[in-house]
């Protein structure tokens, strides 16, 4: 909620207008005493029905159980191990893996659109060390470091610099990819290393691996932002960064975090993506997968504009995401049109949660 | 009496802003001339060649127009990333009319364009949604509708007229060419001479300011996506034209080229100032690195593959993202995620 | 205008207001801090709809839909920040939505010519086809009010004009004040700074409570009066008066902050003063005078041009709030909504926040002692909420201000620095935080006290200082304390009892500014 010249952030959207949001119209003769110059017009607060803020808080678990109920009556084969782990769940965990990671971004304010191309960075590291026969645990630690850095980079322009988050990382989105394929010179290339290959391929106990990874991830980043202090401190400073710095909060550390983790997040699905195809592909490796994750968050009901994590709720909203694609293809919609439909699905929720007139 | 007393933030700063600006433009202008210069020594009469020169603005005129758009866009402050999805779509249509020639692929591409563009305009004005969320959106359902046209195959033009771009060619040069001269020259006119474009800059520039002078900021605003839809629908009727077809990863990136063609040529991205002319400059020097990579790939002593092309490219963003956030650091715009 | 009524949201921030403006005639218009003059003026000017009332502009009935209308009716505002748009060039600020055209093009060269002859008649000779801010804010206020020229204004509202002005460029300014009066246009003239007021305006209009208090004559009201009647009676209990503690054991203890001499570009011109433990040192002035920069420049939110602060007799470079904090500082801010409160979160994290880094143990929060810290204060500071998870943004605004207040005392601060710590809160809220912060004086805790609020003032501090125009002035302590006493200091900068208030010289010298 910082307070800026013109063209600057949309005040926090507000599902609710309780008749004691004090912080608004009262307040507005003091501002505009003190010389304050906004001449828009304003009326009233607009009046949100109250089903707005259930349904920007639990939406998307409602949708997707609604969606999971119709799959289980009309989908045949819909509630097998087959289609629920191995499809579903498979194919989400990465989507909800990067999520994760972007909610914490977009909790300090900003927004990450390097995920994909650091997916790509990641994985052709680690690809390349294996394939010049290194020991695959310092595959998996390079990749890794390799994408903390690309957060760095991000974290520093925007913390640092004060560059636009969305600018910040589409430096990486566009030059990522190519550094990528320059790593491997585009070619896509077999793996055989079986320990590499795990994360991608292992089975454990018949629920493969990735799933245990978002698992894990989820949990971690939930208990982290639920209980420690960098947790509050995201929450603080996406919430209102000037007041949070005048309480003492450090606040462009605080941001600087957020996309190391995001980007080291990324990283990791680019692992998981590479081992699981037992191939470097740097072409195709997360293409996209920034605009699933903003949609999983976004669809969770978590403000764009920062103050709030919901990282189960983008977990909630990458399977969500995964099965309204994956529902309108079983029912022979083609990926194209579904993605018309997520589009406007998109839209849908923004449109929820926007700001007050 | 010109007041010479500096007030903080304002006059010195001010002047650097504008300063260093009037710099980054001169900078991109000076780095295309060294750039061809490079070329011409380098390569020599490969690279001169009048078919260098003529395919290279031929095919640089799509991006140019997409690039002329999201000028527009950006000068209110605002972003267009539907853009390579639009042009997508322009294609598509316009290719499914082709029997019927140009022109009709024309008015079709640029119909569709248009019709997205207002789409987007719609939702940034009226439901006040954010100018990046709104065109992310349909930057992926317009690129689903797109693949569904095309039956998920590439489309491929009816023989004849419609394929014209590909062969008309006007003093040595392509009519692309002179199409996207002409667009750009007219968009530099327009924004220096209607009032529309004095209120566009101004719209960027401070908008509370706008709207207390009584400018009619949503409708300016919906209008320059309208514009830039327009024009993208169009390049993607352009790039089907001198294809011949259009393949399912047409438009893939297209905003982006954009975008680093606006800020690389000296216009803020947080809107208010820029120049129509300087995109053009930063259209053909982005093209321009693309070019002499081929080339020095076809001399054989190196091999720089086209990887390089999408490294150099964000480079030269972060460069120039460096220079425009020191120069702009004072003026105190609030950071904004869209 | 004339029985005008506005409220948001219920509560009125213009009661029955009148205002009067005379052709050819600069009047001026004063209040503090939410007297309702912004309000006022956005309601002339169309940029609020009245609730009930009547306006009357040139003879006729109006009621503007927006500033726009009110512009082309021939009613102009120039705002304190510049309204207008940076990177434009001078002349198309001042002809910006219209343009001179020929063929419908812009026709630039008439344009330039025409913005050039207006400024000409302001005695301003610039090239107009540099962009705005290329000049210097004084200039740009000309741009303005050119273009309000250019409209053939009848009225011209300035709001706040000398704020960001240099003596010389407010010289100026009133030059062609003068002489818009001359040439039949009025000129509302909206300031905070008496000697301006007194050298330029013919009739003052006084806001108090969204009400208009009074309209006079400038050269028949004196400083005095204009400043007791501005800030008028409050009407909140009175606390009995402080006494200061001269034999206490805290007396005599070396002070906590010293400041001497700082500056911070136009905003401080020389502020110094001195706290010691458990003693309340109120800071006392007009709007504008510098209370809220002194308070960040002592907080570390602001860095300071020259000058020292010394904590505990040592030095510090107070580079960040943080740096602040550790040395064991609060700061309450004077917006809790934009700089105080993080609306989503819940009281027990807005009350928590700079206590976080003593909350930590292996980097996680200790849930049982935060619980604890927040219970107690709850309990000792009577904040009003459902439970501690409450979403603060639903609280009312003195049990907001409170949660803040308990930000800062549980880091068990030296020195708590109070920017208007009841501005905006029921009586009962405010007797409650003003009992508190003398409870904790007596403890030991230095406080800074400002507030706009006189009463206030003189209730609850132990010394005051006054600032004046950015230099703090006359230091009162015990019974020197009163309502008198200030108001001179704030209207004149002395407290004694003859300095200069006579009634409206026009020709006052404008002395003491920076």
């Amino acid at each position: 909620m910082t307070r800026a010249g013109g063209g600057s952030r949309p005040d926090l959207p507000e599902a609710t207008t309780t008749a004691s949001d004090m912080g608004g119209p009262v307040s507005e003769p003091v501002a505009a005493a003190a010389g304050g110059t906004s001449g828009v017009r304003r009326g009233g607060a607009r009046n949100r029905p109250q089903w707005t803020s259930w349904a920007q808080r639990y939406g998307a678990a409602a949708a997707f159980a609604a969606l999971f109920a119709y799959n289980a009556v009309n989908t045949p084969f819909f509630m097998t191990q087959q289609s629920l782990v191995f499809v579903l769940l498979r194919q989400a965990a990465p989507i909800a893996i990067v999520a994760v990671g972007m909610a914490i971004v977009i909790g300090t304010g900003g927004i990450d659109l390097s995920v994909g191309s650091v997916m790509a960075i990641a994985g052709q590291v680690g690809a390349t060390l294996v394939l010049h026969d290194k020991p695959f645990l310092l595959a998996i630690v390079a990749a890794l470091l390799v994408a903390a850095l690309c957060g760095l980079f991000n974290g520093t322009l925007v913390a640092r610099f004060g560059v636009q988050p969305i600018i910040a990382t589409l430096i990486l989105f566009i030059a990522g990819r190519g550094i990528a394929q320059l790593i491997t010179g585009g070619e896509l290339q077999a793996l055989a290393n079986p320990d590499f290959q795990w994360i991608g391929l292992a089975r454990p106990l018949g629920v493969p691996a990735q799933i245990y990874i978002a698992f894990a991830v989820a949990l971690a980043a939930w208990l982290v932002m639920k209980l420690t202090v960098y947790g509050r401190h995201v929450l603080a400073v996406g919430g209102n960064e000037t007041a949070s710095r005048l309480a003492g909060v450090p606040a462009g550390r605080v941001k600087l975090l957020a996309y190391v983790v995001s980007a080291t997040l990324a990283g990791l699905v680019g692992l998981i993506a590479v081992s699981a195809n037992s191939a470097s592909d740097a072409n195709n490796v997360g293409l996209g997968m920034e605009l699933d994750a903003i949609a999983a968050v976004a669809v969770a009901g978590t403000p764009l504009s920062g103050g709030k994590v919901n990282v189960w709720g983008a977990v909630v909203g990458a399977l969500l995401l995964k099965l309204l694609q994956n529902t309108l293809i079983s029912h022979g919609i083609t990926k194209e049109v579904a993605q018309i439909i997520e589009g406007a699905v998109i839209v849908g929720a923004l449109w929820l949660q926007r700001p007050e007139a | 009496m010109t007041t010479t007393v500096d007030t903080p933030g304002g006059a010195s700063t001010g002047r650097r802003v504008q300063a260093g600006l009037l710099l980054q433009r001169q900078g991109a202008l000076i780095a295309l001339v060294i750039l061809v210069v490079f070329g011409v020594l380098r390569y020599g009469s490969d690279f001169a060649t009048g078919y260098n020169v003529s395919s290279f603005t031929g095919d640089t005129a799509k991006y140019g127009l997409v690039a002329l758009g999201m000028t527009f866009v950006i000068m209110t402050g605002g972003i267009d990333l539907s853009v390579g999805s639009v042009a997508f779509l322009g294609g598509v249509v316009a290719i499914k009319v082709s029997e019927h020639g140009l022109l009709p692929g024309l008015l079709v591409g640029i119909a569709a364009g248009v019709a997205v563009g207002a789409l987007n305009g719609f939702l940034v004005t009226k439901a006040r949604l954010q100018p990046f969320i709104v065109t992310l959106a349909t930057l992926l359902a317009v690129r689903g509708l797109a693949l569904q046209l095309a039956g998920g195959r590439a489309s491929v033009a009816a023989p004849g007229g419609f394929q014209k771009l590909s062969t008309w060619s006007l003093w040595g040069l392509p009519v692309a060419a002179w199409a996207m001269l002409l667009a750009f020259l007219i968009g530099a006119a327009v924004v220096h001479y209607t009032p529309w474009g004095r209120q566009v800059l101004a719209i960027g520039g401070n908008v509370d300011a706008a709207k207390l002078m009584g400018l009619p900021v949503r409708r300016t605003t919906f209008s320059v996506y309208v514009v830039s839809g327009a024009l993208a629908g169009c390049a993607g009727v352009f790039l089907g034209s001198q294809n011949g077809s259009v393949d399912t990863a047409a438009g893939l990136g297209w905003e982006l080229t954009a975008i680093a063609a606006v800020v690389v040529g000296g216009t803020l991205l947080t809107g208010g100032v820029g120049s129509v002319m300087s995109t053009l400059v930063g259209v053909l020097l982005l093209q321009l690195i693309f070019n002499l990579i081929v080339f020095e790939n076809g001399r054989g002593d190196i091999s720089i593959s086209s990887y390089w092309e999408s490294v150099i490219r964000g480079a030269f963003l972060l460069v120039v993202v460096l220079l425009q956030v020191r120069l702009v650091r004072r003026r105190g715009t609030g950071g904004r995620p869209a | 205008m004339r029985g005008i009524t506005k409220r948001f949201l219920g509560s009125p921030a213009l009661l029955d207001a009148d205002f009067e403006v005379a052709r050819g005639e600069v009047h001026a218009l004063i209040g503090q801090n939410g007297a309702g003059k912004s309000t006022l003026i956005k309601v002339l000017t169309g940029v609020y709809a009245k609730d009930s009332g009547r306006i009357e502009f040139d003879g006729r009935e109006v009621a503007f839909p927006s500033p726009h209308a009110a512009q082309l009716a021939g009613l102009s505002t120039i705002y304190q920040e510049v309204n207008l748009v940076p990177f434009r060039s001078v002349a198309e600020n001042v002809f910006l939505n219209r343009e001179p055209k020929r063929f419908g093009l812009i026709d630039w060269r008439r344009m330039n010519r025409e913005a050039a002859a207006i400024l000409h008649r302001l005695d301003i000779d610039i090239d107009v086809t540099r962009p705005l801010h290329d000049y210097a804010i004084a200039t740009q206020q000309m741009t303005a009010l050119a273009r309000a020229l250019s409209t053939e204004a009848k009225l011209v509202i300035m709001d706040e004009p000398t704020s960001a002005l240099a003596e010389q460029e407010v010289q100026t300014l009133f030059g062609v004040i003068r002489r818009l009066r001359g040439d039949g246009v009025s000129v509302v003239f909206v300031s905070h700074r008496l000697d301006e007021l007194y050298a330029v305006s013919d009739r003052v209009t006084i806001m108090r409570d969204g009400r208009t208090i009074e309209q006079r004559p400038m050269a028949e009201i004196s400083r005095y009066e204009l400043v007791s009647k501005m800030l008028g009676r409050e009407l909140a209990e009175q606390l009995a008066h402080r006494r200061a503690d001269e034999e206490g054991e805290l007396a005599g203890q070396p002070p906590v902050l010293e400041a001497a001499d700082l500056r911070r570009g136009r905003a401080l011109d020389g502020v110094s003063l001195s706290i010691r433990p458990g003693e309340i040192l109120g800071l006392a002035g007009l709007l504008g005078s510098g209370r809220t920069e002194t308070a960040r420049a002592l907080f570390g939110a602001d860095p300071i041009d020259s000058g020292t602060i010394r904590i505990g007799g040592a030095p510090v470079h107070l580079k960040s709030p943080r740096t602040a904090v550790e040395h064991k500082i609060g700061l309450s801010s004077e917006d809790r909504k934009t700089e105080g409160i993080i609306p989503h979160l819940s009281v027990r994290e807005n009350m928590t926040l700079a206590l976080l880094p003593h909350l930590r143990r292996h980097g996680i929060v200790d849930r049982k002692r935060q619980t604890a810290v927040v219970d107690r204060f709850i309990t000792a500071i009577g904040i009003k909420c459902s439970s501690p998870e409450q979403p603060i943004r639903e609280l009312s605004g003195g049990n907001q201000q409170k949660v803040l207040l308990a930000r800062w005392l549980c880091t068990d601060p030296r020195l708590l620095i109070l920017d208007e710590p009841t501005r905006g809160i029921d009586v009962g809220a405010k007797r409650d935080i003003q009992a508190l912060v003398r409870h904790l004086a007596d403890d030991g805790l230095a406080v800074l006290l400002i507030s706009s609020e006189l009463e206030e003032i003189i209730a609850n501090s132990d010394r005051v200082v006054t600032l004046r125009d950015g230099r703090s002035v006359a230091g009162l302590s015990g019974g020197q304390i009163t309502e008198e006493a200030l108001m001179r200091a704030m209207a004149t900068g002395s407290a004694a009892d003859d300095a200069g208030d006579d009634a409206g010289d026009d020709d006052e010298p404008t002395a003491e500014r920076a």
